[in-house]
């Protein structure tokens, strides 16, 4: 296969013979970067994922921030590949068109042990590079951000915190992946790793032999790892509920609000987002069951009642989703980035929420970490750019497009009338590169029924579309 | 970029009410009346709604397509102009709206506007139902265009959520698709069963299970007893609010109770010039009431169009638990239109009360059952004790 002609993509059937010279396991924001990364060079290079879709695991359910990396621990993986990624990624994002809305972020600290801690996050934020961050009182937190509640005692301002959309940006590597000649292998999940002189994995959809192999399986990275004879970490599923305010509570709110980190983990944040509505959350929950992405009452009426304190006229708004991301946590404060050069595997596991922020960076120090493991790292080129949809509110949505309306009326047509989705964007997003495996997939490239309606007025226009487009 | 226009009355949203008004005033020569829809075809919520009960006294049981044709036909047949595919987005003015079609951008100033955007149910998330989030969870309005617009596959076992005349229509359209319905569950104490189908009444939904579709609803009775209903669809009715979006992005007052623009008896908003009508006022009520509010309608806007003075709001008209609203809001204009009240409970010969500054304005007992899913008709009498320069009247249950 040539690389000018792009990869495939598919997602049933038994998997091309051949051998690929790399394969990498998850088809989440890292795995998407890694193979982006990978494309760069002249190889065969598979990408595989047990879902329907790319994105469809952590990375769907994100904080959706794009992290300067103040509060990492100074002097780890994270901190420098968050550091680097934050640059790698604010550069891709205005290049291929992801949408990124630089708020800035406050700690607002509510008591005086949050308030005497700010200090040190002050200082730590320089220990990690970031030299912006200052301490501010608590009238010019209240100037700021007039709706919170009562009894701010000051705040960390850190004015490098960005908004980016998460859904975006797995589909602007994996697309520019596929096009530069990367295979993407859906509903294809590894079941046993046969290694040797090259390594055949058993997958639910047949035999796949690649020469290196990378395991970027999110919350599976654990399991992969003992198919090929690790056991150095363990994945638990931590469970981060979500409430997600329709966008008329957007006014509330102008700052990403992080709570100041206790013994008791990171905290409830609220947050606006780039598709211009207001999320609370998450919630920590250690849980046995990687599938369990339910939300619960108990976890719905903790951020309730967290929310109230923090914004109170939040709560009187409409709720347009809730849900829940399980982050893969290993128990330890780092990345789990592990090279087996021997055995051409490196495995990157324990990617929090970070991970996003991180994803460039990420892929290329695994790609060199490969390198150390003999892969051929020569005759490297720039993929051809991507230019991604806007789903952004802070940008020039078709719906609002004079111009593109005149040029195609279809983006005139609005379909889902909450979030103003026209059919012209519904329309290429099943045609598009990596096209949506459900109606969810839809929804994550065009926002068609993430409205407060939730279908009520469009649901079953947009499914026909859809089931029109898979025939 | 954007092509400018001015009409005499722009109208948002072709439902009953919409069109209702718009006929009325093409008819009374009220000059360039358009009136704007963003779906493809008009009528509104009537179009997907298959069963009879629609219309006035002449044609009792239109079902609810052929009302939404006849409603359709008479705004044109008066001289209303009708465009479908139209959607209002945003205000470029106090009267001015900006607008998106497949034929591009405009900004329509009219002398007067006049939201008439209907209401929707809430979603289960709206709800905070907690569990998974599989395929197969809709609203009585999803459902039905599901069905009768679309033809489209429903699952194959159903649970309905609900106890408002509603949920029966979903029962039915779950039934014309093929699909059997195990249960009916609704968290109030009692309710009007529906024939063959089970009903669960002091029940919630606990939790929705499935990954992927759906595969049972938990519940919780408020005895304590749980259980488990196996299905793979599951609708969620009633529980309605007014699509009230461009009512808040204009920056028009809501009513705290129906969570509608605030209006008078002549359906006056808070922005001069910008009227309100039918289901965007109040929760949902049936098509002949919004279309009889639009109606009602039009000699204020005909007023208007001709120089009458906005007058003064008048004081604000509260409800008090159990009550759930009252509509009209505000005590202009009230004359021999009566008031739309609804409660959150059931009441048996309930006493009402109004109230003005603590000071006791009316008191009277209705012999009637008020039930959460329909309004009682306040006869309007009582509101010329109400002081207009005074506070807020509040009605509640004497």
């Amino acid at each position: 296969m040539t690389t000018t002609t792009g990869g495939a993509v598919t997602t049933g059937g038994a998997l091309p013979g051949g051998e690929y010279d790399v394969t990498v396991v998850g088809a989440g924001v890292v795995g998407t970067a890694i193979a982006r990364e990978l494309a760069r060079l002249p190889l065969r290079i598979a990408l595989v994922d047990a879902s329907d879709d790319v994105g469809d695991g952590t990375s769907k359910a994100n904080t959706a921030i794009l992290h300067t990396g103040f509060d990492a621990v100074p002097g780890s993986l994270e901190s420098r590949l968050v550091r680097e990624g934050h640059r790698l990624l604010s550069a891709y994002a205005a290049e291929s068109g992801i949408p990124v809305e630089p708020l800035g972020a406050l700690l607002v600290a509510w008591d005086e042990e949050q308030l005497a801690a700010l200090p040190g996050l002050a200082e730590k934020a320089v220990r990690n590079g970031y030299r912006a961050a200052r301490i501010i009182a608590a009238e010019e937190v209240r100037a700021r951000e007039p709706e919170l509640g009562p009894g701010v005692l000051g705040a960390l301002d850190v004015p490098g915190e960005s908004l980016v959309c998460p859904w975006t940006t797995t589909l602007a590597y994996a697309t520019q992946a596929v096009r530069a000649g990367v295979d993407l292998h859906l509903n294809c999940r590894v079941r046993k790793v046969v290694s040797g002189e090259t390594h055949t994995l058993a997958t639910t959809r047949g035999p796949l032999r690649t020469r290196h192999l990378v395991n970027a399986a999110g919350l599976y990275a654990d399991e992969i790892d003992r198919l090929l004879g690790h056991a150095d970490f363990a994945v638990t599923p931590r469970r981060g509920q979500l409430i997600v305010f329709d966008e008329l509570a957007r006014t509330l709110v102008r700052h990403i609000l992080l709570p100041v980190p206790g013994a008791l983990g990171k905290g409830v944040l609220v947050s606006p987002t780039v598709y211009g509505n207001v999320m609370l959350g998450p919630t920590a929950e250690d849980l046995d069951d990687k599938t369990d992405t339910g939300s619960t009452a108990e976890g719905l009426a903790l951020l309730r009642e967290k929310g109230r304190r923090i914004l109170p006229a939040l709560l009187e708004e409409e709720v347009t989703a809730v849900y829940a991301g399980l982050r893969a946590a290993t128990g330890d404060d780092d990345y789990a980035i592990r090279a087996h050069p021997a055995q051409r595997y490196v495995t990157v596991g324990g990617i929090r929420s970070t991970g996003l922020t991180a994803s460039m960076a990420i892929a290329a120090h695994v790609v060199e970490l490969l390198a150390d493991g003999g892969l051929p790292v020569t005759g490297a080129r720039e993929p051809a750019p991507v230019r991604m949809p806007n789903l952004g509110e802070a940008f020039l949505r078709p719906y609002r497009d004079a111009e593109l309306i005149a040029k195609d009326p279809e983006y005139g047509r609005i379909v889902c009338h909450c979030e103003r989705v026209t059919r012209g964007e519904i329309r290429d997003a099943l045609a598009s590169t990596v096209p949506p495996g459900s109606p969810d997939g839809l929804r994550r490239r065009t926002r068609a029924r993430a409205g407060r309606c939730q279908g009520f007025h469009c649901g079953a226009a947009v499914r026909a579309l859809f089931e029109e487009a898979r025939g | 970029m954007s092509r400018d226009r001015t009409v005499d009355v722009l109208v948002v949203g072709a439902g009953p009410a919409g069109l209702a008004l718009a006929a009325r005033l093409a008819r009374a020569g009220a000059g360039h009346v358009e009136v704007l829809e963003r779906e493809q075809d008009a009528g509104g919520v009537p179009r997907h709604c298959h069963h009879g009960g629609f219309g006035g006294p002449v044609h009792p049981w239109l079902t609810g397509p052929a009302y939404a044709l006849r409603a359709v036909r008479a705004a044109t047949a008066a001289g209303a102009k009708l465009r479908t595919g139209v959607s209002a987005t945003g205000w470029a003015g106090p009267l001015t709206l900006e607008t998106t079609s497949s034929a591009g951008l405009e900004r329509i100033t009219a002398r007067a506007v006049v939201l008439a955007t209907g209401a929707r149910e809430r979603p289960r998330s709206a709800r905070l139902v907690p569990g998974s989030r599989p395929a197969g969870v809709l609203t009585t309005g999803e459902l039905q265009q599901s069905v009768h617009l679309y033809g489209q596959h429903i699952g194959r076992r159903a649970v309905v959520v609900g106890a408002e005349p509603v949920a029966r229509h979903a029962v039915r359209t779950l039934r014309r698709a093929g699909a059997e319905v195990v249960a009916v569950v609704t968290e109030r104490a009692r309710a009007a069963a529906v024939p063959g189908v089970p009903l669960l009444t002091a029940t919630t939904v606990a939790e929705l299970r499935g990954r992927g579709r759906l595969s049972g609803v938990a519940v919780r009775h408020e005895d304590g007893r749980c259980g488990v209903l196996a299905c793979d669809t599951v609708v969620f009715t009633g529980d309605w609010i007014p699509d009230h979006e461009l009512a808040r992005r204009g920056g028009i007052a809501l009513d705290p109770g129906t969570r509608g623009p605030c209006v008078d008896a002549s359906f006056r908003t808070s922005v001069p010039g910008v009227f309100a009508v039918g289901n965007a006022l109040h929760g949902v009520e049936r098509a002949a009431t919004a279309a009889a509010e639009g109606d009602a309608a039009a000699a204020a806007v005909l007023a208007r169009l001709s120089g009458a003075p906005w007058p003064e709001p008048g004081p604000p008209l509260l409800v008090r638990a159990p009550l759930l609203w009252v509509a009209p809001n505000r005590l202009t204009d009230v004359g021999g239109r009566p008031l739309l009240l609804r409660s959150g409970e059931p009441l048996t010969a309930p006493v009402l009360t109004a109230a003005q500054d603590g000071l006791l304005l009316w008191r009277r007992r209705f012999p009637v059952r008020m039930s959460p899913s329909r309004s009682l008709r306040l006869p309007p009498g009582w509101t010329d004790r109400v002081d207009p320069s005074g506070g807020p009247v509040v009605l509640g249950i004497g």
